[in-house]
């Protein structure tokens, strides 16, 4: 099933995460990823939401989300008129003999050593889905420990604001 | 009288037109004061929280409240009782105070509010806020909840219910600061009454309620992502009146928006200028009246033959207010095939949910149909329409060969179906019947005639069984001066029976039939169908030739109702007559009938609309297509 990013613009009240969530879990909408955080407005956060539903359904989604009274405002991102980011923080074996062969790996993909230990390092990278999975497969074999990702981040190109038009009619 | 505005179509059509029409504007519109009531000013002032929440409630214009006191709502029930204006009647279980509070808004147009305490109270209100989610009931629940320190700490009577309701409310709030709830309380009731109405949840914790704050009136309320569209895109207005003028077989599919739009007067205008048939869906019986020439029943699974055929071969749905709810649809890839589809529902999310729409049309019935009709009358004048009459021949040989009916049960008891009817007829199209849930129900929509919107009551969406005493209540406080029936069963009765106290006790004088077959009728009958008569678990022993317990009639009594019974069909209209001679208390009368009568026709679970049967497996015998 085709993969769709919204931007949920919210009112940032207690229980606006559980009500978006839990909106898709009854509705039976599958999420892929989803990322919260304030936005430039105090006041309203900004929900980034993944998920896997085509034509009638991601409009049932769109909806059914707009039926919360503490969404605002939701847009859909498609990959060419946005940037879309995920981040990652990956732990790997890595000891005096492999040390450098990992650094060098994660170089190449414009990753940043962020910690090391004796027989470990922590890698931190940015980029979208491709390209972490891309820098994944490169590491296995040096035996990954332990993984952490954010939701996709996504935003529009251009001058525009997405909260601009929503605050204007509030 | 009845409270609230007026709202039966006599009424409605007695009063001065509205003003024309203002130009039309793409912008949603908004309401100029979105706090409810008479807007009064109020300077600000020292109160407690707990009176705040009185006084928010009566500057809302709140006459009615039903509800139960316990530890947490314990504040606000001091001030409640020095009120003048707040009427609380008290309940005898939270449920009853919840299924009241829908059975006064849908009677009165006005929201119903009810308040209970945290915990168990708030918890057993859950069926009920569900039924009026279900059924666009507007209602504002108000629980209290443990002190805000102690949230979280699974305290005594604790519940998070707010957490517990998400998914059936249109909206909630959790308040833990006094300073809110004018604020918080008006918003609710702007949010529970516009756009798609529901219910709202305000849980207040208990030292939000003995805080000191300020009151002032009326608040500020502004919810930047609340914004109901009201007016029709003027666009898909003129298409939908396109498709209209063009069409060999249209039918209105109307469904309850219509009786919650309060646009029954503007759809009679619309659809006489049609001249289409009519169904109305279980929600929505009495929106168009029975007697009009133009209706043609209920659809759905247990609707008349020519409302669904009228669906089923439809090249048209003028669809007002209607869901497309799988008992109106049967199997859905299967539904009104050939018919082209227009939408109008105040709630975008409906549209093209179950069938898609071809001219999907957001916004107020209330608003569009009056536009509906002006764009049509504007088509019909330029366009030569087709003729219809050939559907109505087919339609009409189809209301004429397959009236709904019953036949007389074969154990010499009364039929269920014939005291229904009687008490609907010798009531009279004035009266209110709200019934619980299952075979009664069915029946009473079936054979009672519906000649104005707001006068059946049921539990559609959900299917609570239990919902008619407590909404029956509920009717009566809204409308005193009417006739309030509750058409109940032996199973739901005894599920909500013990409101008959608060009926008692607050001089609420409602008439309940107990419709008593000794059964779970609905389960019973389905036992009788699909699973060759094995009969798990339904049978009640209230019913003739059994233990009968409880005793309806003693219970009626210990409650200071009067008990009667009618077991007999020489006995039927005495006992109705009887019943509707006493109207110092509530009357039960335990309609002792058969329990082999089944509700005809039906359309088995699964398959298609096609396949609906007017008896035991029999089908209407179809003519060939032309």
């Amino acid at each position: 099933m085709a993969r769709h990013t919204l931007s949920v613009l919210v009112e940032d009240v207690p229980g606006v995460l559980t009500r978006v969530a839990s909106l898709f879990a009854r509705r039976a909408f599958n999420i892929n990823s989803l990322a919260v955080g304030p936005t430039e407005v105090a006041g309203m956060s900004r929900i980034t939401v993944v998920v896997e539903a085509e034509g009638d359904l991601l409009e049932q989604v769109t909806k059914q989300l707009n039926k919360l009274i503490n969404v605002i405002k939701i847009v859909e991102l498609t990959t060419e008129l946005s940037v879309q980011r995920d981040h990652i923080l990956i732990k790997v074996r890595a000891d005096a003999a492999t040390r450098l062969q990992v650094t060098q790996a994660a170089d190449l993909f414009r990753a940043s050593v962020v910690d090391v230990a004796t027989d470990s390092l922590i890698i931190e990278a940015t980029g979208t889905p491709e390209k972490l999975s891309a820098l994944l497969s490169v590491l296995e074999p040096f035996g990954i420990r332990e993984i952490v990702q954010s939701g996709t981040l996504a935003i529009g190109r251009g001058a525009k604001s997405m909260s601009d038009r929503a605050l204007r009619s509030a | 009288m009845s409270k609230g505005s007026p709202i039966s179509p006599a009424l409605l059509a007695a009063r001065p037109a509205p003003p024309a029409a203002p130009a039309r504007e793409t912008v949603p519109v908004v309401q100029a004061s979105a706090v409810r009531g008479p807007n009064a000013v109020v300077a600000p002032t020292r109160m407690l929280g707990s009176a705040a929440i009185v006084r928010s409630l009566e500057e809302l214009g709140v006459d009615d409240v039903f509800g139960l006191p316990g530890g947490a709502i314990l504040p606000t029930y001091d001030p409640l009782m020095a009120s003048t204006k707040l009427r609380h009647v008290l309940v005898r279980h939270e449920q009853g105070a919840g299924h009241a509070a829908q059975g006064y808004a849908m009677v009165t147009g006005r929201p119903g509010v009810c308040i209970v305490t945290s915990g168990p109270g708030a918890t057993n209100l859950v069926t009920a806020i569900a039924d009026a989610h279900m059924d666009s009931v507007p209602m504002v629940a108000i629980t209290g909840q443990v002190s805000s320190a102690f949230i979280g700490s699974d305290a005594f009577q604790e519940a998070d219910i707010v957490g517990i309701t998400m998914p059936i409310t249109k909206h909630s709030y959790l308040v833990t600061d006094a300073q809110d709830i004018p604020r918080v309380l008006a918003e609710a009731f702007h949010i529970a009454t516009t756009g798609r109405p529901g219910p709202v949840l305000v849980d207040i914790a208990k030292d939000a309620q003995q805080a000191s704050m300020t009151f002032s009136w009326p608040p500020r309320v502004d919810i930047p992502g609340y914004r109901p569209v009201l007016r029709g895109h003027a666009k898909q207005v003129r298409e939908a009146a396109r498709l209209i003028s063009g069409s060999q077989r249209p039918v209105f599919y109307v469904g309850g928006g219509v009786v919650k739009g309060h646009a029954s007067v503007e759809l009679k205008e619309l659809a006489e200028l049609v001249g289409a048939p009519v169904v109305t869906t279980l929600m929505a019986r009495g929106v168009f009246p029975d007697s009009h020439e133009q209706h043609v029943g209920m659809p759905g699974m247990h609707g008349s033959v020519s409302a669904v055929t009228a669906l089923q071969q439809a090249d048209l749905l003028i669809t007002l207010g209607a869901r497309f709810d799988d008992r109106v649809t049967g199997v859905l890839s299967s539904f009104a095939p050939n018919a082209r589809v227009i939408h109008a529902d105040i709630d975008p999310a409906e549209i093209s949910k179950n069938r898609a729409a071809d001219v999907p049309i957001v916004g107020s019935v209330k608003e569009i149909i009056p536009e509906l009709t002006a764009a049509v009358r504007e088509s019909f004048a330029t366009q030569e329409r087709p003729d219809i009459s050939a559907w109505w021949k087919t339609i009409n040989h189809l209301r004429d060969t397959y009236p709904v009916g019953f036949s007389q049960p074969e154990d010499g008891l009364s039929a269920p179906q014939q005291v229904i009817k009687r008490i609907g007829e010798l009531t009279g199209p004035e009266g209110v019947f709200v019934s619980g849930v299952g075979q009664h129900q069915m029946w009473a929509a079936q054979f009672i005639q519906y000649e104005r919107p707001h006068a059946w009551l049921n539990s559609g969406g959900l299917g609570t069984m239990g919902y008619s005493v407590p909404a029956a209540m509920g009717a009566k406080v809204g409308n005193p001066d009417r006739v309030v029936w509750a058409i109940d069963g032996d199973g739901c009765f005894q599920m909500t029976n013990q409101e008959l106290a608060t009926c008692v006790i607050n001089n609420i004088p409602i008439k309940v039939a107990v419709i008593n077959n000794s059964s779970l009728g609905m389960v019973r009958q389905w036992q009788t169908l699909f699973y060759e008569g094995r009969y798990s678990n339904t049978d009640l022993n209230t019913g003739h030739d059994t233990v009968r317990v409880p005793d309806f009639v003693k219970l009626a009594d210990a409650y200071g109702c009067v008990g009667l019974r009618c077991e007999r069909d020489e006995d039927i209209d005495a006992t109705i007559e009887q019943a509707l001679a006493i109207n110092d208390r509530p009357v039960v009368i335990d309609f002792v009938v058969s329990r082999d009568s089944m509700v005809w026709p039906m359309v088995p679970s699964g398959v298609s609309n096609d396949l609906i049967q007017i008896a035991r497996n029999m089908t209407p015998t179809w003519e060939q297509e032309d």
